[in-house]
């Protein structure tokens, strides 16, 4: 049992959620990974962990509202329990004095990527972030990042906020800078994440990505979050989540991502839909 | 037992366990054998020829007492033959349903050479329901405490008898168990249609009863590693099983559709997927499946596939019905539901459709050649046989390695090139100082009553130290 000390909504769907988990709180590394079960009957989900305290034994989690199980997450209040909260799981990213490291991050990503950021600087490297998402009123914690970052870029959809579209005006950023990073770190989406690797790519800034499948045990058993590398198979729980997004099968990686789409939405399905009837103008259903 | 309570004469009908028809089994997931009646086990039990030197008894890898708990059987004494029986056999209820008794004890059984051996298992698995059912449960009691505290890193067959049997020497047993529910592979692997989860439930409730700490949700090797506990408790019994997936290095395994073992058997078992949408892990819908392996996992996909609905459902092995390693009652049963076998078949790669989800499987046939070191006639392939058949689901069942979360995370403990841990096979040491070692993760995958076994030696061992 892990008591929630903190959920809220930080900008539409992201939610923020505090839980008290202090053995993971004193273990965890920057690019780790936590499993969640809402309750006794819940789905296990993987979740990247934002931040934590270790002397209050506390760990932080931004994730989005995206079906069912997030949904249970996203209705939890100060003081519930959550029958599951294990780890830390996965590697921890790799940190050493690179540099310049250029952070990418999008979606729940922000979150994640933030302990690399303080890690990083810590590290003594220079930081440069890119963030992105569809319009301003979705990006956040931008101030966590100001002390962290040398300088830091927005990329949004509309325009609201620094460059206008999406993550392939990271080629401008990127060129704008007096010399290339000595490394890119993307978390955040899959499209994201493999859209970057490619832009790197003919760049040849070696680049990491923190891999989020679908996963049921965390621990290596069940594999279902296998991924191709180099053309050898991967787990990404055990052998991951973080790899060279140059290496990563891409194509095959997003078709696995979406195997339950069908079946995710069935919960919100409240019955079979009905064929409308109209009749003298009116629907009668 | 005397000789005048030996049977008079030989009684050659070993006696059948009423099952779930299969026509209706198939569309169901509770348990397809029901069990004897008291009769059915008094009645097989008189079979028992209670032999001078009981052969039986050699079968047995934790060597039961299984002449004297049958003759209490016969006498209608089941409290009396519960208690011989779990003198060895600390989860009957368990050994009881999923034992290969046709390899072990009852192989030896003297009648077995008329083809009629006594059904050991079954009146074992009668004695385990019947005390469960009569609420006859006796607790034995806990000694005083030694104030000396042992680990016991996974739940399963052998980390519950290792921790059943310290608490009753008196010492401090605390279980960790990754998953969010204890039992291990009883618990995520074995379908409930062939071992139920009260069953499984039931034996973790009653070691915690003894007074087993049991926390679940704890990975040892991340959350924290066995050295960190050794700093806390003073010895530790690793038990982590043999949890990492075969893949075969074809093409196409990558594609939707196509599972390891493990993750079909936990999604439906450990997470109820057999419920969705009723429960919250999504299970997808398939109508042709094709299971891959020849062993009780590749059984028990199968079964459960048809269960979720599939139209048909293959096996596609690549030697003979022969050879298949599965225990024959599975076989058998998986026959009567109608699993289709597709024997000396071999799957070369997977084909998928231009979204990623799988379409078709390509096999070659094979024929048997010469005996290779298992002494099983070796498959040879038969040349240009290649044919494809339209699938939607494949799950693959060819074997499981041992989980190196642990060996990767302790300094100093042996493993052999398999990746199982070095242990000794009386004692359960490994190479390290304070840690002991049991069951399918020293082993390789293996049976449940050799990993208990493994389990009730260290427990000796470990006492031994303690003391």
């Amino acid at each position: 049992m892990n008591r929630i000390v903190q959920r809220t909504m930080i900008v539409p769907n992201m939610h923020l959620l505090e839980l008290e988990a202090p053995e993971i709180a004193s273990k965890i590394r920057p690019g780790q990974f936590v499993i969640v079960r809402p309750d006794e009957e819940g789905e296990r989900v993987p979740l990247s962990v934002a931040d934590w305290d270790e002397e209050k034994g506390t760990i932080t989690i931004v994730f989005m509202e995206v079906g069912a199980s997030t949904g249970q997450l996203a209705s939890l209040k100060a003081g519930d329990t959550v029958p599951t909260c294990v780890g830390p799981l996965g590697n921890a990213t790799e940190i050493a004095p690179f540099g310049t490291v250029m952070l990418v991050a999008g979606c729940y990503g922000i979150g994640s990527i933030y302990p690399v950021a303080r890690e990083l600087k810590k590290q003594g490297n220079k930081v440069l972030t890119v963030i992105e998402a569809r319009s301003s009123y979705l990006l956040y914690w931008l101030d966590k990042f100001v002390g962290l970052s040398d300088k830091i870029f927005s990329i949004t959809r509309d325009g609201s906020q620094g460059l206008k579209g999406h993550v392939s005006r990271l080629t401008e950023i990127v060129n704008g800078l007096p010399k290339p990073p000595d490394r890119i770190i993307v978390n955040g989406c899959t499209y994201l994440m493999a859209h970057t690797s490619e832009i790197t790519r003919s760049m040849g800034i070696p680049t990491v990505v923190n891999l989020n499948p679908i996963m049921i045990d965390g621990t290596g058993m069940c594999g279902v979050c296998r991924v191709t590398v180099t053309g050898k198979m991967k787990f990404a729980c055990v052998d991951g989540p973080e790899f060279n997004g140059h290496e990563v099968d891409w194509k095959e990686f997003l078709a696995r991502r979406k195997q339950y789409m069908d079946e995710e939405a069935l919960p919100f399905r409240r019955s079979e839909p009905k064929p409308a009837i109209h009749k003298e103008g009116k629907c009668q259903a | 037992m005397s000789t005048e309570e030996r049977p008079k004469k030989l009684d050659l009908n070993r006696n059948d366990m009423p099952r779930q028809p299969p026509e209706i089994r198939r569309h169901n997931f509770n348990e397809v054998a029901l069990g004897y009646t008291q009769d059915l086990a008094m009645t097989e039990a008189k079979r028992c020829m209670q032999c001078k030197k009981p052969r039986c008894v050699t079968g047995c890898p934790v060597e039961i007492d299984i002449p004297g708990f049958i003759s209490f059987v016969t006498k209608g004494d089941f409290a009396s033959g519960i208690k011989r029986l779990k003198e060895k056999n600390c989860l009957p209820a368990v050994c009881g349903r999923v034992c290969p008794q046709e390899s072990q004890c009852e192989s030896q059984c003297i009648l077995k050479n008329k083809g009629a051996e006594v059904a050991i298992g079954r009146i074992e698995r009668f004695l385990a329901d019947w005390e469960a059912s009569a609420g006859a449960v006796e607790m034995p009691a806990r000694p005083k405490s030694t104030g000396k505290k042992v680990a016991v890193v996974g739940s399963g067959p052998a980390g519950v008898t290792v921790a059943g049997d310290l608490i009753l020497l008196g010492h401090e047993v605390t279980i960790f168990e990754a998953l969010h529910r204890a039992g291990g592979v009883l618990t995520y692997g074995i379908p409930e249609f062939r071992l139920p989860k009260r069953i499984v439930a039931r034996e973790v409730d009653y070691v915690q009863k003894l007074g087993v700490n049991v926390v679940t949700n704890f990975v040892v090797g991340k959350t924290r590693t066995v050295d960190e506990l050794l700093e806390e408790y003073d010895a530790l019994f690793i038990a982590t099983g043999a949890g990492l997936p075969w893949f075969m290095n074809i093409p196409g395994e990558n594609l939707n559709g196509v599972y390891s073992a493990n993750e079909y058997l936990t999604r439906m078992n450990l997470m109820q997927g057999y419920k969705f949408p009723a429960s919250s892990t999504p299970v997808r819908k398939h109508s042709r499946v094709a299971v891959v392996g020849g062993g009780n996992v590749a059984m028990d996909s199968a079964r459960t596939a048809l269960r979720m609905g599939a139209k048909e459902v293959h096996i596609i092995y690549r030697r003979s019905m022969n050879e298949l390693p599965a225990r024959h009652e599975e076989v058998e049963n998986a026959e009567e539901e109608g699993v289709i076998f597709d024997v000396l078949t071999l799957p070369l790669q997977y084909i998928g459709d231009e979204n990623g989800w799988l379409k078709e499987v390509e096999c070659l046939k094979m024929e048997l050649g010469e005996p290779d070191a298992s002494g099983r006639r070796r498959p040879v392939e038969v040349k240009d046989s290649n044919f494809r058949t339209e699938f939607d689901a494949l799950v693959c069942a060819v074997g499981n390695s041992p989980n190196p979360l642990i060996p990767a995370t302790t300094a100093g403990l042996e493993v052999t090139r398999h990746g199982t841990i070095v242990a000794d096979p009386e004692t359960g040491k490994t190479t390290r100082d304070r840690i002991w070692a049991g069951g399918d993760i020293v082993t390789g995958a293996a049976t449940v009553i050799l990993a208990m076994g493994a389990g009730r030696k260290a427990a000796r061992s470990i006492h031994a130290y303690l003391s």
